[in-house]
């Protein structure tokens, strides 16, 4: 590439920079992340407005394209990882200012599964998105969903299983939730390599996400049903 | 030539074995429980398993290491039995197999290691060789015929897997799951495969697909690869159906009909090698192997044949046409 078309960031107007963003993170570029966040909030943006319309804009961007197989986890990662990069600036500002919250997730691969890869990308996308969550890792026994979700925090459990072996777990999860009276506290979203939507229902899961893209728009019909029945009491 | 290579030339194609997972399941396996550690807790079941298929006419079958990895076998605090659980595997597979009055082939799974290599990931080339190397180690002397690496997404992990391969004097074989609208999760597609395994050295003696997303989009895999010039034997193992969870249990809906239909499918798209992953069972392979025998043209069947006979496929395409590239306008680029 030529010298002259080097792009200097801080010389884009707003609504440029914020074009060059969606494509800094569709390209993985971290360094470039950090520096736009830094110039959006010198221009006096609002830490909220800098999340919303440059990066959870930007992995909306990036995961159409990964719902429609134009990209692939590699690209989704490093993508991924230049939006933690700029929501890492972000954080500290977006709880001084209360910015508003979209709700908050609890996430961890089931017992006996080690691949997180599928948990790891729903999680930065949820983040991406707005979203808390809390990420418990692989391997987790009921026990441990289930004290993450007494504590009160979270409106939405994910699970993840990438294996044949390890899928019917997430239904003794379930089962567990049910028993204890706590099922319909939360939205249950599972998700993995194996799954499908019909395996889904018949778990007891309110939904089945194919990738991490309809992960965080599920997660936000179901927010927003919740607001809505919330208001209509 | 190895016994491996020498029944397959002899024969012109193999019938493989089914799935371990599910077999095993329905033998009791609970869920979150390391197959593998069976080969000690419950060897009678793991030998049950590898018998199934033996008699129902597979050629070769695939000992139950899967999760053997140092990474993975870590989960069950086994991390210190990577050589003792795989010398196992081989061991008892080794005694179905020499238990009997024809050739089968003791194959030797190796699975992935469930970390990221690469410019994503943590594991680096040299360490994930390591990894491999110790489960190959343990194959061996448990008396495996060939390294079976299976289910692998990633084309820096298959490298790593073949190399710990080459550190014996066996023979090898590999396959990738390509499940995400035709190619591995990884984006790599059927014709990449083909690149891959054909510039490795030393070669799989055959390579190809296993597990995905179904029979039918597995063979559209196996159609491309044949279009793209492989020109080792083509491997097809795929999932006999799709998985439902029906009283308790988790149920593949593809039914040994169409498991039947599927081998024969696969041979006819220039697959040498065929079995079936997750969901097949004994019964599947019995069918497999009538539909195999009785096979007269190897004439490549059409996408329209393999969607009518086997469901439809999960994605348009193949994944080797568009993608990877952004299909949106660019802006200027940054220098």
């Amino acid at each position: 590439m030529s010298d002259e078309d080097d792009i200097v960031l801080s010389e884009l107007n707003d609504d440029e920079l914020v074009l060059q963003m969606h494509d800094d993170l569709y390209d993985g570029l971290k360094e470039e992340i950090e520096e736009s966040v830094n110039i959006l909030l010198e221009r006096g943006w609002q830490p909220y407005d800098v999340l919303t319309k440059a990066l959870v804009e930007g992995m909306r961007i990036v995961g159409i394209d990964f719902r429609d197989g134009i990209l692939f986890v590699p690209e989704v990662l490093l993508a991924a990882n230049a939006m933690k990069s700029g929501m890492a600036i972000l954080k500290p500002l977006l709880a001084e200012t209360g910015a508003p919250r979209l709700g908050s997730m609890v996430i961890g691969t089931v017992k006996g599964d080690i691949h997180d890869i599928g948990k790891n990308l729903v999680t930065m996308m949820m983040e991406g998105a707005g979203f808390e969550v809390k990420d418990i890792g692989i391997n987790n026994p009921v026990e441990n969903y289930i004290a993450e979700l007494e504590t009160g925090e979270y409106d939405i459990l994910g699970m993840s299983a990438l294996l044949t072996t390890t899928m019917p777990y997430m239904k003794v999860v379930i089962d567990t939730m049910v028993e204890k009276g706590m099922r319909d506290d939360f939205v249950v979203l599972v998700g993995g390599a194996p799954l499908n939507e019909e395996f889904g229902k018949a778990i007891g899961a309110d939904a089945y996400c194919r990738d991490a893209a309809v992960a965080v728009e599920t997660a936000k019909e179901f927010m927003a049903k919740k607001h809505n029945q919330l208001a209509a009491r | 030539m190895s016994n491996f290579e020498k029944l397959l030339s002899d024969q012109g194609w193999l019938l493989g074995d089914g799935a371990t997972g599910t077999n095993l399941f329905a033998m009791g396996l609970e869920a979150g429980e390391a197959p593998e550690l069976w080969n000690f807790d419950a060897p009678d079941k793991v030998e049950t398993l590898y018998s199934g298929s033996v008699s129902a006419g597979s050629d070769l079958f695939l000992t139950n290491s899967f999760g053997g990895t140092r990474a993975r076998l870590a989960l069950h605090n086994a991390e210190d039995r990577v050589y003792d659980v795989n010398a196992r595997a081989a061991e008892i597979a080794r005694n179905v197999a020499d238990g009997v009055d024809r050739t089968v082939i003791v194959a030797g799974s190796i699975g992935p290691t469930g970390e990221l290599m690469g410019e994503v990931g943590s594991l680096t080339h040299d360490d994930a060789v390591e990894l491999f190397s110790e489960q190959v180690r343990g194959l061996q002397e448990g008396g495996v015929d060939v390294f079976w690496v299976e289910t692998i997404s990633a084309p820096e992990e298959f490298k790593a897997a073949a190399e710990a391969c080459a550190q014996t004097d066996l023979p090898w074989c590999g396959t990738m799951s390509f499940d995400t609208a035709g190619r591995t999760m990884m984006g790599l597609t059927s014709a990449d495969m083909v690149s891959l395994s054909e510039g490795i050295s030393p070669q799989p003696t055959a390579y190809g697909a296993n597990c995905g997303v179904g029979a039918s989009d597995l063979l559209r895999t196996i159609l491309s690869m044949t279009k793209a010039g492989a020109s080792k034997p083509l491997i097809a193992k795929g999932n006999a159906g799709i998985p439902k969870y029906v009283h308790g249990h988790i149920h593949y809906d593809g039914t040994p009909e169409l498991m039947a239909d599927y081998a024969e499918l696969a041979r006819r798209a220039g697959a040498a090698i065929i079995g079936g992953c997750c969901g097949t069972t004994p019964a599947h392979l019995r069918k497999m192997r009538d539909a195999l025998e009785g096979l007269t043209g190897l004439m490549p069947p059409d996408a329209d044949e393999i969607t009518s006979k086997l469901g439809a496929f999960s994605s348009e395409s193949d994944g080797t046409e568009g993608g990877g590239a952004p299909a949106r306008a660019r802006r200027r680029r940054r220098g």
